[in-house]
């Protein structure tokens, strides 16, 4: 009982001193992160408290607090607005040929570099793949405005001399969409292959020589060893990409698209910018965004924990 | 040996005819441009130049180095680059750091790590981020491109887990050598950590470069476009209306050949500072992936 006494209060300054031998100690790492933290609230936070327009008739002359609440009617008209299926439509599509094309490709890629003995023609090949990755999309949009002209670009005067006629590449609905596709997987397999490639270089020789030893040809060893152990960090790649499903690059179909296109082009990030940016209806773009933002960040939450459940792999 | 049958040495010629022109795809059409860049304009205008100039001149690069608005635009990208990624290497190292410390030892560590692990699963979206930088008054000025995104939680993890690979030892003798935190980030951890700060500088160099739409979105006036904004509204949209130079210079700016000069000028400097990226970026990726 008398123990008991004694003992509550002391434990209880301990605490205390305890917290304030702490702070005491770390005011300058609080003091690093002020900084950052005015930045995020700035800069991130309180944009998110922008939101509200979504459920705003907003007026930029009226403010937040005088414009119109109109509720939920927004997101009525989100679903009521023709173009909006279409749009959600051809954001999924783009984006999961991407994705799919995004694996792939540096997946076969990276097996394929794998097989060169060569250390010479690996690295300059390496060195050529991964730079498209660094140039923007205004850039490579400048070019492939060029390469692909109709009158006489350099790929339709391949095609031309393949005996077809010249392709409308960024003027038709569906090869509009190939392009885009293409395109992305030109810019993107490169710096893909890194992961694998860092994969690959962790197997355990002896595993092929044991292969060796057992009569396996490299073909074998290949679908028995190789792509065995590519799968963990695919899987792991194909989890998080599931984020991804509503984002079709606003960089690239912003900088290739026109009106032609925009039936099978448009994608949401593009369809907000004209709307908000372009035809002042800032209040129906922000619900658009909104609707995307939270549909994204609930899948990007499911696929991080599937990545956990899966593969063991953690991000943060 | 399975590399002396013949069935893989056939596979082997075919593989490496393969990945030879996979990879000369990805730099064909940047060559087809600079030949292009450097050919008169009739052979250029009729699509003859392939991969070399036809009758070779440097008309077209006199001819964007003589446009104001392309200097003036030059110029704006190089001030945001250096201005962004000295600020956004201070802000990373700062917000690093003390993330980089065990919840134990830095109590609340946690709480911040949420606060800006938050940031990236979500976000408030383009119309309210463009009403906020309207309403700082940051429009039409440079802080309009560089502090929207100075703070790069992306970059601090990369940091965070490279700080976090460095020697416990080292930080524990620091301090009892009686330097604070301020000096042994100072003095111990940024001086080991140069390779990982070199690699993140030249990413955020090229992030920086690279960047479009905030220039066109922020900024009103032509002159104070940076000059992907600039390539963007003249060569992808080709939308020559902004821009203010007498009609006789017109003609100059659409050619094809000036186009194309001016698209390779603006990779140039990725292009320059490529070979130094790459020694650093699979490293750097290293970096970020490696943790306890």
């Amino acid at each position: 009982m008398k123990e008991h006494t004694l003992e509550t209060p002391r434990k209880g300054r301990a605490i205390k001193a305890r917290q304030r031998w702490n702070m005491q100690r770390n005011w300058s790492l609080h003091l690093m992160l002020v900084p950052a933290v005015l930045l995020a609230i700035v800069f991130q936070y309180i944009p998110m408290g922008g939101i509200v327009i979504a459920f705003q008739d907003f007026k930029p002359y009226l403010g937040f607090t005088e414009s119109k609440w109109v509720g939920w009617d927004n997101f009525k008209y989100l679903f009521l607005y023709p173009d909006v299926g279409q749009v959600i439509w051809n954001t999924l599509v783009i984006a999961f040929f991407k994705i799919i094309a995004g694996l792939v490709a540096p997946f076969l890629f990276a097996i394929l570099l794998n097989e060169v003995r060569i250390s010479a023609f690996k690295r300059v090949s390496q060195t050529l793949v991964y730079l498209p990755h660094f140039l923007s999309w205004v850039i490579l949009g400048g070019i492939l405005l060029d390469i692909l002209s109709p009158q006489g670009g350099m790929v339709n005067k391949l095609v031309v001399a393949l005996g077809g006629d010249p392709i409308f590449f960024l003027g038709d609905g569906t090869w509009f969409r190939i392009t885009l596709i293409v395109s992305d997987v030109w810019k993107e397999f490169g710096f893909g292959t890194i992961v694998f490639l860092a994969s690959l270089s962790g197997i355990n020789p002896a595993l092929y020589e044991a292969a060796e030893v057992d009569g396996a040809n490299r073909f074998k060893q290949t679908l028995h060893i190789t792509i065995p152990a590519l799968m963990p960090i695919t899987i792991v790649l194909m989890t998080l990409s599931i984020g991804n499903i509503l984002n079709a690059g606003f960089d690239q179909v912003f900088n290739l698209y026109n009106p032609l296109v925009y039936d099978k082009g448009d994608i949401i990030d593009t369809f907000v910018y004209r709307l908000g940016i372009l035809n002042g209806k800032m209040s129906f773009a922000t619900a658009v965004g909104l609707f995307k933002s939270v549909v994204a960040t609930i899948l990007i939450v499911i696929s991080y924990r599937m990545a956990y459940k899966l593969a063991n792999y953690r991000v943060f | 040996m399975y590399y002396k049958t013949k069935g893989y040495r056939i596979f082997s010629v075919a593989n490496y005819i393969f990945l030879g022109v996979l990879s000369l795809l990805c730099i064909l059409p940047i060559i087809h441009i600079l030949a292009v860049s450097f050919s008169s304009m009739a052979p250029a205008s009729s699509n003859l130049v392939g991969f070399w100039p036809i009758g070779f001149t440097t008309d077209a690069y006199v001819k964007t180095f003589g446009n104001s608005n392309f200097i003036n635009s030059l110029l704006v990208s190089v001030k945001r680059t250096v201005i962004a990624t000295v600020i956004g290497m201070v802000i990373m190292l700062l917000t690093a750091f003390p993330l980089s410390k065990e919840d134990l030892n830095f109590k609340g560590r946690s709480i911040y790590t949420w606060f800006f692990v938050f940031t990236i699963l979500f976000s408030g979206g383009l119309i309210p981020s463009y009403i906020l930088v309207q309403k700082l008054g940051l429009m039409d000025t440079i802080w309009a491109l560089v502090l929207p995104g100075a703070l790069s939680v992306w970059n601090v993890i990369l940091m965070m887990n490279f700080f976090r690979g460095l020697p416990k030892e080292l930080e524990e003798a620091a301090y009892l050598d009686g330097a604070g935190h301020i000096k042994t980030l100072a003095l111990v951890y940024i001086p080991l950590s140069m390779p990982a700060i070199a690699t993140l500088s030249l990413f955020t160099m090229v992030g920086q470069w690279n960047s479009w739409f905030d220039g066109m979105i922020y900024m009103s006036d032509v002159k104070n476009y940076p000059l992907a904004s600039l390539l963007q509204t003249i060569i992808v949209q080709q939308d020559l209306s902004k821009i203010n130079v007498d009609p006789s210079m017109l003609e100059n700016v659409s050619q094809r050949t000036v186009r194309a000069a001016q698209i390779f000028i603006g990779a140039l400097p990725i292009l320059v500072i490529y070979p130094f990226l790459q020694r650093f970026f699979v490293k750097g990726i290293v970096i970020g992936a490696v943790k306890e």
